[in-house]
């Protein structure tokens, strides 16, 4: 079960909103489609992103996969320490394993899946 | 992302893989286990203890008859010759511009009975290209529903199957095989794999694998053996610098070219042979590009298919490239023209629009402690 303190896409993004800044990684269900995390490609603070813009790349030994974000605004904080340790992403990928912090545009969020949606969404693409 | 579709072939032990949990994906026409408990895990175990594969979509073609070792000196590159019986050959069926149709490991079972094992996307080309090529005295059939293929690979895979077999398997050299029973059926024990260690390949017969491989499984439970996947098969093969059919090598590059000129045998007792020509000449002058090992030098995994550049010059493409798990850098092959394939060389891949520095490094990017 996906946490309910976050809203997702259908890429597979999440994003946790806290006041005017949202945290933004990739789910459980991405992460184990993916397998083993290996590398990570993620941009620099201060950088301006649309929703939906592509922020990033995750690979895994098998495939690389681009991240999406799921809001528009500033990238004021970028999870570093995942270079080192690429595999944070598959052992913690609701918390430590987190990846871009944005101060959100006006009208972020908008348009993302609730917990639940989102578990129907993957239950339905896991056939 | 490769999905499973209902069209695929499923080996024997698809069902067992599905108990495991495994995640399948089509290759080569087959649904196969890409992964189990994750590829890296897998990978280290083979490296470190054992890992378990079922490999059984390759192909296995028989050759039979007095003229067998004949119509194999004409079709193969290496010296069948040199094969004793109870004896395999790494080998290759070159083609006239002496690129393989496929290479294939050779298994003297008589004088005049061969198997040969082959890359399962080419069983139907090549049973077709043998046909002919007109084998006299001898017919070609292929056995590949017959036979289940369990590799067994890693440092502690004797220790683990001695635990299931009368054979001794300390008497089967590398490149050798003997028949006898393993988990109490019939099977024939290869010291072969695709992996860089030591380790076994077993041919069974497909309606008892499935009991075969669970107890496998239990006799190498304390000593670490898992089972493993078509990843970590590929991450495996590819740190020790082995060919994937398809990838590394195809219709377009020379035996030769592709670093396999000690598979290319001019020995007299062969004889002349498909391909001979143009092998014989590139073995003695060399060929104009070569099949390098490259390490990354920046941040970046270089894929199948990324391009090459020598300086501003486009120079192909890769052809292998991955995260090498035992070694924990990112790896690769890709063909150079032979002034620039020195070790050291720098390069470039261009990783989705971005030139990222590569160098040319020694092969095998890894060598098991002897």
């Amino acid at each position: 079960m996906e946490p309910t303190d976050r809203l997702y896409t259908r890429e597979h993004e999440w994003v946790k909103v806290e006041g005017d800044r949202g945290t933004v990684g990739i789910t459980d269900f991405a992460q184990k489609q993916l397998g083993d995390v290996v590398f990570l490609e993620l941009p620099e603070k201060g950088k301006k992103i649309k929703s939906h813009e592509r922020f990033g790349t995750v690979e895994s030994v098998k495939a690389v996969s681009e991240l999406f974000s799921p809001v528009g605004g500033e990238i004021v904080e970028v999870n570093s320490a995942l270079v080192q340790k690429p595999e944070t992403v598959n052992a913690d990928p609701y918390g430590t394993g987190w990846m871009i912090r944005v101060k959100l545009d006006p009208g972020e969020p908008a348009g993302l899946m609730e917990a639940g949606q989102y578990s129907e969404y993957v239950a339905k693409e896991a056939k | 992302m490769e999905t499973a579709v209902g069209t695929l072939r499923k080996t024997p032990l698809n069902p067992v893989h599905r108990e495991l949990g495994a995640k399948m994906v089509a290759f080569g026409g087959w649904e196969m286990p890409v992964e189990y408990s994750g590829l890296i895990a897998e990978h280290m175990a083979v490296r470190t203890a054992a890992g378990v594969f079922d490999v059984s979509h390759m192909g296995e073609l028989e050759v039979e008859g007095p003229g067998a070792l004949p119509f194999l000196q004409r079709v193969t590159s290496n010296n069948a010759g040199k094969l004793a019986d109870g004896q395999a050959q790494y080998s290759a069926l070159p083609l006239p511009n002496g690129a393989p149709a496929d290479d294939v490991i050779v298994y003297r079972r008589g004088p005049e009975r061969f198997l040969l094992v082959v890359n399962a996307g080419n069983i139907e080309k090549d049973l077709r290209w043998l046909q002919e090529q007109a084998p006299g005295q001898c017919t070609v059939t292929n056995r590949s529903d017959e036979y289940v293929l369990v590799a067994l690979q890693g440092p502690k895979s004797q220790q683990i199957l001695q635990g299931l077999t009368p054979v001794d398997l300390s008497a089967i050299h590398y490149y050798h095989f003997a028949e006898g029973e393993v988990a109490g059926q019939p099977a024939t024990v290869a010291r072969t794999g695709y992996t860089g260690e030591d380790g076994f390949e077993l041919f069974v017969a497909p309606d008892r694998a499935a009991d075969l491989w669970r107890k496998l499984l239990e006799a190498g439970k304390e000593a670490g053996l898992v089972p493993a996947g078509l990843g970590a098969r590929d991450t495996l093969r590819l740190e020790a610098k082995m060919c994937l059919y398809g990838n590394d090598m195809d219709e377009t590059t020379t035996l030769v070219e592709a670093g396999l000129g000690w598979i290319v045998s001019l020995d007299e007792a062969k004889g002349d042979f498909v391909g001979r020509g143009v092998l014989e000449m590139q073995k003695k002058e060399g060929a104009a590009r070569k099949l390098v090992g490259f390490e990354m030098v920046d941040r970046g995994i270089a894929r199948h298919g990324y391009p090459v550049y020598v300086g501003d010059e486009p120079a192909g493409s890769v052809t292998s490239g991955s995260y090498a798990p035992f070694l924990q850098k990112n790896i690769g092959l890709c063909y150079l023209p032979a002034p620039r394939a020195a070790v050291g060389t720098p390069f470039y891949v261009d990783i989705r629009g971005r030139r990222v520095a590569a160098r040319v490094v020694p092969t095998p990017f890894y060598k098991r402690p002897q």
